[in-house]
C-alpha cells in the first residue's frame, strides 16, 4: 500500500505540473482528492491492514494528502497569476493616445501677475485699496501737489469729462482717498486702471494698469522704500534681481526716484533689449511730499511715508516676453489659452 | 536740452570719458537720453588741395583733378562738380572712406579714367549752409577754414564735438542751460565750476534819451531790462559759435540772433533782440494785449491775441508776445543798424497759458513757464553785450534800462542733518551735506539754508534731503524693512471677486480685459431703444476718437466685441469672462457710480442655452448664491440689454425681489450686427447684489446616518409646462425629507402624443431621524403625483 500511496503522490504532482488551465486542474483535484478519488480509494482499503501497519500507513496517507494539497494550491496560484497576466496583456492600450480633454480656462495674464503682486504685498502686510476711475481733478492732481497750470500736468495727457471731473491718469489718486479715510500706520497697495490719451500702438494704450503703493507711519525712511521695492522685485523676478534708483521728479514725492531693474537678458552689461542701458525702467517712487500729507490732514512733522507706482503691463510683457501691448486687450483665444 | 561737450569744457576743466559722464549725470539727477558724436559717420575724409584741374578727355562735364592730400604723391580724382579750380582746399573722401547715409567710397573708373576718391559737398558731409555760410550747397565744399593739407576733416572743420541729450524734469529749468548743467557736473564729479562774471565796455551814452520802457503789468512782468547796440554789422557768427549752436540743436542765423540764442543756451534766460526802427517813438510798453489784436510772429503766422496775454508793444502795436515769440517785421534784418536787447522776467504760468492758447511752444516759453530767476536779467544782458563786443557785431550803449518790481523771497529752509539722515535712513556726515549744498550754490547757515534764486523748487527740508541724497547717491542708501507688525488680508469683496475668477476658470472660462470706454454706436449694435437710460453716459470731452468716447453703461457690448473678434479669427469655440465696471452717471458735477459686473460669453459647436445656464448655476452655487429663479425678461424688465437677446431663449435671474443678472442667446439681429455666424450665449451678473445675498460662511453638516430612498418618476404633460414649475411642486410636496431632485430625461417625439413631453425625475429622499420606510416614501410620492395632476402632469404609463 505504501508503494501505491507514493505512486499516487508522484502521479498527482506530475499531473499538476503539466496541467494548463484551472478546469483541468479541478478535474485532477477530483481525481486525486475527491470523495471518489484515488487517495480516498486507497484509504478505503485501510481496514485490510494489520494493527501495526495501520498507523504507519495512516500517517503516510496524511503526508501524501497534504503534499498533494500543497502542490494543488501552488498550481492554482500559479495558474491564477498567469491568467491575470494574460488578461492584462490583452488589455494593453496605446498610452500615446491623447488624454480626455478637461475644460479648464485661465485668468488673463494681467490678472495672473496682478494677483502675484497682491500676494507679495499681502505677505508684507499691505492691504489692498480701491478708488474711483472717474475722478475729481482734486484727487488726481491738486491734492497731489499739482495745482492748476502746473507744467507737470502737461506730461499726462488727460481725458476730461468736465472741467472738474476726469479719468484718473494715475492710481496715485487712491493715495489721497486712503489718507483721508485712515490714520497712520498706513500700508496699502491700490491696483487699477488708469487713462491717458495716448493712441494705441505696440507700447501705448489709452487705458492701462498701475499698482500704487503707499506706506505712512512714524519714522518711515527712503531706505525702507528701497528695501520694500527690492523685496518686490526679488520675489517677482528671483533673488538675484537687482534694482537701481535714479533721481527724478514727481510733484507728489520728494525725494523722487525712477526705479530700474537690472536687464534680465544681459544682467547689466547692456544689450538690445535694454537699449544698452543694462537696466530697464519699471516704476516711479519717492517719499510722500509733505504738502500731500498735510493736504490729507496728516502731520508731516510726525509722520513720513513713501509711495510708488508700478506699470502692470510692462511687468506682464517682460514676464511673458510679449512684444505688443495690443495683444493684452485683443483677447484672442489663441493668446489667452497660453497662460 | 542738448549739451555741447566742448561748450561744457569752458566751465568744467576735468576730462571725463563720455560714457562715464552720461552714466554719472543720470545717477545724480540729470537724465541723459543719449549722446551723439558729431561726424561719427564720417571716416577717412581729409583736407586736400587741388593741384590741377583738367577736362576729362571723354566727357564734357567731368574734370580730372590731381589732389595733394599731404602724401608724397598726389592722388587723381574725377569729379563732375563745376565749382572747382586749382588751388582750392576741399574735403577729400579717400578710397575706403565712409560718409553719412552709409556711403562707402571705392576706387573707380569714370569713362576710362581712374579715380581714387571723391571730393565732397556740404550735404555729403551731413552739413548745411547754416554751418558754413560761405559755402554753396550744390557744389564741392571749398574750405576757407585754417587747416592743414592731409588733416582729418573732423578737426579741420570742427566736426568733433559731442552732443549729449538731457531729459530735464519740469522742476529744474535752471538745467535748461549749459551753466546749469555745468554746475550739476561740477558737483557730480567733485570738480570746481569755473564761470566768469560777464563784463563789457560800452559807449558812453545816455540810454534814456534813446529808449523808454513802461511796464504796465508788473505782476506778469516783474522785471524788464533792455539795452541798445548801435552800428550793428549783421554777418555770420564765428565758427566756434556756430558749432556750439549746432551741437545744441539750434540753427545759426546771424551774429545778433545767434548771440541771443547763445546766451539763452548758456544761462537759460531767453533774450529777444529787435530792430529799434520798428519801435514807434522808441517807446516800449509791456502791457496786456487787447482782445482781437493781431501780430504776425517770427514764424510768419498771424495770431489773434486776447486780453489776458502779455505783449511787448510800442505806442501803436504789439511787437512781441511776451516770453513766447517776437514779431516778424521787428526782427533783425540785414539792414538793421540799431538793436534793442531785451532780457526780462515774465510770470511762468502766464507764459504757459499764452503759449498753449496760441499753440506755439518755443524754447523761450518752455523756459519761462517753469519759472526763471529775475536775478539773471542783468547778467545775461551784460553777457550779450560782452559777446557783441567780442564778435565786433556792434557798439553797446553802456547804460541800460532796468524796470525791476521783482522781489526774491527765498525761504529759510530748516537745515537739520539729523532729520535728513533719519528721513533718508542714512548716516551722512554733516560736513558732507554742507559741501554738497554749497556746491549747488545753496547757502547753508547755522541751522537753515537759503536756495539760490534759480532754484525756486527748493522750499522744504524734504527738498534739501533730496539734494543731499541724489549727490550722495540713491544707490548708496541702505535697504531696510518697514518696521512694525502689520497684518493684511483681502476684504470680503476682494475675496468674493477672487472666488468668482477662480470658479470661472475651473468652469473653462478664459479671463478677458476690455476698455471701459466704448463707442456710442455700440448701443445701436445691441439694439438698445433710442430712449434707453443706458444711452445716458459719462462722456469724454476730449476723446481719442468716437470708438473710445463714452464710459460704458453696460459691459455687454465689450463682451460681444471680443466674441466677434474671436469668431472672425476663426477660433471655433470660446468661453470668456470678464469682471469689469459699468459707469452710471449720477449728475453733471458728481462722479458716476462704478459698478462691478461679471460678463460671460460663449459659443461653439453644440453649445446651447443650457451650457451657459450650467456655467452660471455652478458659479452661483460655488460662491454661495442659491434659491434664485429664472424668469423671462418679458415678465421682469430689469435689464434693458435683454433687448439684445432671443426673447424665447433668455432669462433674468431673480432672488426675492432682487434681479441678479441675465443670461440668454444673442438675438439673431444682434448676432448679425457683430458678424457672429454661430449661436452665441451671454450672461451678466451684478456682483454687488451677489455679495449682498451670498452665503459665504460654510458650516459643516453631519454626514447622513441613514440610507436614502430614491424614486424615479416619468411624467407626461403639455410641452408648454415649464419643468421648473414641476420641480417646485415636487419640492413642496415631498417636504423636508427631500434631498435632491435630478431631471434625467426630457423626451418629445413619436412615442408620445404631439404637443406633449415626457419628463423623468429622480427623487432622492432621506430622513435624519431613521431609515425611511417604503410607506413613507410611497406616501410622499403619492402626494407628489396628486399635486402634479393639478398642474397637468401625470404619470406616464
Amino acid at each position: 500500500m505504501k508503494e501505491q500511496l507514493e505512486a499516487i503522490q508522484k502521479e498527482a504532482i506530475s499531473a499538476f505540473e503539466s496541467c494548463l488551465d484551472t478546469k483541468e486542474l479541478d478535474n485532477l483535484r477530483v481525481k486525486f482528492l475527491g470523495k471518489k478519488g484515488l487517495l480516498t480509494g486507497i484509504l478505503k482499503q485501510m481496514g485490510k491492514l494489520s494493527a501495526e501497519e495501520r498507523p504507519v500507513i495512516g500517517q503516510l496517507a496524511n503526508t501524501v494528502r497534504s503534499k498533494i494539497e500543497t502542490a494543488l494550491s501552488d498550481k492554482q496560484k500559479k495558474l491564477a497569476e498567469s491568467m491575470l497576466e494574460a488578461k492584462m496583456k490583452a488589455e494593453t492600450i496605446d498610452i500615446t493616445l491623447p488624454g480626455k480633454k478637461n475644460k479648464l480656462g485661465s485668468l488673463h495674464p494681467l490678472s495672473i501677475v496682478e494677483n502675484e503682486i497682491k500676494e507679495i504685498f499681502l505677505g508684507m502686510g499691505f492691504e489692498i485699496a480701491d478708488g474711483p476711475e472717474v475722478e475729481y481733478d482734486y484727487y488726481n492732481f491738486e491734492a497731489l501737489n499739482l495745482p492748476p497750470d502746473h507744467p507737470a500736468r502737461d506730461t499726462q495727457d488727460t481725458f476730461y469729462i468736465t472741467d472738474n471731473i476726469l479719468l484718473r491718469t494715475q492710481t496715485s489718486s487712491v493715495q489721497v482717498h486712503v489718507m483721508e479715510n485712515k490714520k497712520p500706520p498706513i500700508r496699502v497697495i491700490a491696483p487699477g486702471c488708469v487713462y491717458r490719451s495716448d493712441a494705441v500702438d505696440a507700447t501705448h494704450s489709452p487705458l492701462f494698469h498701475q499698482i500704487e503703493g503707499l506706506v505712512v507711519d512714524k519714522g518711515i525712511t527712503m531706505a525702507d522704500l528701497k528695501g520694500t521695492l527690492e523685496q518686490l522685485m526679488q520675489r517677482l523676478y528671483g533673488e538675484e534681481c537687482k534694482i537701481r534708483l535714479r533721481p527724478h521728479h514727481f510733484p507728489f514725492t520728494e525725494p523722487s526716484a525712477e526705479v530700474d531693474v537690472m536687464c534680465f537678458n544681459c544682467h547689466g552689461k547692456g544689450c538690445r533689449i535694454c537699449k544698452g542701458e543694462g537696466y530697464i525702467e519699471l516704476l516711479g517712487a519717492g517719499m510722500v511730499h509733505p504738502k500731500v500729507l498735510e493736504g490729507c490732514g496728516i502731520d508731516s512733522s510726525v509722520y513720513s511715508g513713501f509711495a510708488f507706482g508700478l506699470g502692470l503691463e510692462r511687468v506682464v510683457m517682460r514676464r511673458y516676453n510679449i512684444d505688443d501691448l495690443r495683444l493684452l486687450f485683443e483677447n484672442d483665444y489663441r493668446f489667452l489659452e497660453q497662460f | 536740452m542738448n549739451l555741447s561737450m566742448k561748450w561744457l569744457s569752458d566751465y568744467i576743466k576735468k576730462d571725463i570719458p563720455i560714457k562715464e559722464f552720461c552714466a554719472e549725470m543720470t545717477m545724480s539727477g540729470s537724465k541723459v537720453e543719449g549722446y551723439e558724436e558729431e561726424g561719427s559717420q564720417i571716416k577717412n575724409v581729409v583736407v586736400g588741395k587741388l593741384l590741377s584741374v583738367v577736362p576729362h578727355e571723354n566727357s564734357d562735364h567731368l574734370v580730372v583733378c590731381q589732389v595733394d592730400i599731404g602724401q608724397d604723391t598726389p592722388i587723381q580724382i574725377v569729379t563732375g562738380a563745376p565749382n572747382v579750380s586749382a588751388g582750392d582746399i576741399v574735403p577729400v573722401a579717400l578710397v575706403g572712406a565712409e560718409l553719412p547715409g552709409g556711403i562707402k567710397i571705392k576706387k573707380g573708373k569714370l569713362r576710362g579714367v581712374e579715380s581714387y576718391g571723391m571730393l565732397c559737398s556740404l550735404g555729403e558731409l551731413g552739413l548745411t549752409k547754416h554751418d558754413f555760410p560761405y559755402a554753396i550747397e550744390d557744389g564741392i565744399f571749398l574750405i576757407q577754414e585754417e587747416c592743414e593739407i592731409g588733416q582729418d576733416i573732423h578737426s579741420a572743420i570742427g566736426l568733433n564735438d559731442t552732443s549729449v541729450e538731457f531729459e530735464i524734469t519740469p522742476n529744474r529749468p535752471d538745467c535748461l542751460s549749459v551753466i546749469g548743467l555745468a554746475r550739476e557736473a561740477a558737483v557730480t564729479f567733485n570738480t570746481p565750476l569755473c564761470v566768469k562774471e560777464p563784463a563789457f565796455n560800452g559807449i558812453d551814452e545816455d540810454i534814456t534819451a534813446q529808449l523808454k520802457v513802461n511796464v504796465e503789468n508788473t505782476k506778469l512782468c516783474p522785471r524788464y531790462a533792455a539795452g541798445i547796440v548801435k552800428n550793428v554789422k549783421i554777418q555770420p557768427s564765428p565758427r566756434w559759435m556756430r558749432e556750439r549752436l549746432r551741437a545744441s540743436g539750434v540753427r545759426p542765423i546771424n551774429n545778433l540772433v545767434d548771440i541771443t540764442n547763445y546766451v539763452m543756451l548758456e544761462y537759460g534766460q531767453p533774450m529777444h533782440a529787435f530792430d529799434i526802427k520798428y519801435i514807434d517813438n522808441n517807446h516800449i510798453i509791456v502791457r496786456n494785449a487787447k482782445d482781437g489784436e493781431t501780430i504776425t510772429t517770427l514764424d510768419g503766422v498771424t495770431r489773434t491775441l486776447s486780453s489776458e496775454m502779455l505783449v511787448i508793444a510800442d505806442e501803436n502795436k504789439p511787437v512781441a508776445v511776451a516770453g513766447v515769440m517776437g514779431g516778424e517785421y521787428s526782427g533783425i534784418m540785414d539792414d538793421t543798424t540799431t538793436v534793442v536787447f531785451e532780457s526780462a522776467y515774465f510770470d511762468g504760468a502766464q507764459v504757459r497759458k499764452t503759449a498753449k492758447k496760441l499753440g506755439m511752444r518755443t524754447d523761450a516759453s518752455a523756459r519761462y513757464e517753469k519759472g526763471l530767476s529775475p536775478e539773471s536779467c542783468l547778467r545775461t544782458l551784460t553777457r550779450a553785450f560782452e559777446l557783441v563786443e567780442m564778435l565786433g557785431a556792434g557798439e553797446p550803449v553802456k547804460s541800460y534800462i532796468d524796470v525791476d518790481n521783482s522781489s526774491i523771497n527765498a525761504p529759510k529752509i530748516p537745515f537739520n542733518p539729523e532729520w535728513i539722515n533719519k528721513f533718508l535712513g542714512t548716516d551722512i556726515a554733516e560736513s558732507e551735506m554742507r559741501k554738497t549744498l554749497e556746491a549747488l550754490e545753496i547757502k547753508v547757515e547755522e541751522d537753515c539754508c537759503i536756495a539760490p534764486s534759480f532754484r525756486m523748487d527748493l522750499e522744504r527740508p524734504a527738498d534739501i534731503a533730496e539734494e543731499v541724497a541724489r549727490i550722495y547717491g540713491y544707490n548708496n542708501i541702505p535697504s531696510t524693512f518697514v518696521k512694525g507688525v502689520a497684518n493684511a488680508k483681502l476684504t470680503k469683496e476682494q475675496q468674493f471677486n477672487q472666488k468668482i475668477e477662480n470658479t470661472m476658470v475651473s468652469l473653462g472660462g478664459y479671463g478677458i480685459l476690455t476698455y471701459s470706454f466704448i463707442s456710442p454706436k455700440y448701443f445701436d449694435k445691441i439694439n438698445l431703444p433710442e430712449d434707453s437710460k443706458l444711452r445716458e453716459t459719462v462722456t469724454i470731452s476730449n476723446p481719442l476718437g468716437e470708438d473710445t468716447s463714452v464710459m460704458r453703461t453696460t459691459i455687454l457690448p465689450s463682451m460681444l466685441e471680443v466674441l466677434a473678434s474671436n469668431y472672425k479669427n476663426r477660433n471655433s469655440a470660446v468661453t470668456l469672462f470678464e469682471i469689469g465696471k459699468e459707469y452710471i452717471p449720477t449728475g453733471k458735477d458728481t462722479l458716476p457710480m462704478e459698478l462691478q459686473r461679471l460678463a460671460v460669453g460663449m459659443y461653439g459647436d453644440g453649445i446651447d442655452f443650457y451650457d451657459i445656464k450650467g456655467v452660471i448655476d455652478s458659479l452661483l452655487k460655488e460662491i454661495g448664491v442659491e434659491g434664485y429663479t429664472y424668469i423671462r425678461p418679458e415678465e421682469l424688465n430689469a435689464f434693458e440689454e435683454t433687448c439684445a437677446l432671443h426673447p424665447g431663449r433668455s432669462a433674468v435671474l431673480l432672488k426675492n425681489d432682487t434681479a441678479l443678472g441675465f443670461i440668454g442667446e444673442v438675438h439673431p439681429y444682434v448676432q448679425e450686427n457683430y458678424g457672429l455666424g454661430v449661436k452665441t450665449y451671454v450672461a451678466k451678473l451684478n456682483i454687488p447684489e451677489l455679495i449682498e445675498i451670498a452665503q459665504t460662511e460654510i458650516t459643516y453638516k453631519p454626514l447622513p446616518k441613514y440610507p436614502a430612498t430614491t424614486r424615479d418618476l416619468s411624467l407626461l404633460c403639455d410641452d408648454s409646462l415649464p419643468v421648473g414649475k414641476m420641480e417646485s411642486v415636487i419640492k413642496e410636496a415631498v417636504g423636508k425629507i427631500l434631498e435632491e431632485i435630478t431631471i434625467f430625461d426630457v423626451y418629445k417625439g413619436s412615442q408620445i402624443e404631439e404637443g406633449k413631453k415626457s419628463v423623468s425625475f429622480s427623487i432622492r429622499m432621506r430622513s435624519h431621524e431613521g431609515t425611511l420606510t417604503d410607506q413613507q416614501a410611497d406616501s410622499a410620492i403619492k402626494k407628489v403625483l396628486k399635486e402634479l395632476e393639478k398642474i397637468g402632469a401625470s404619470l406616464r404609463v
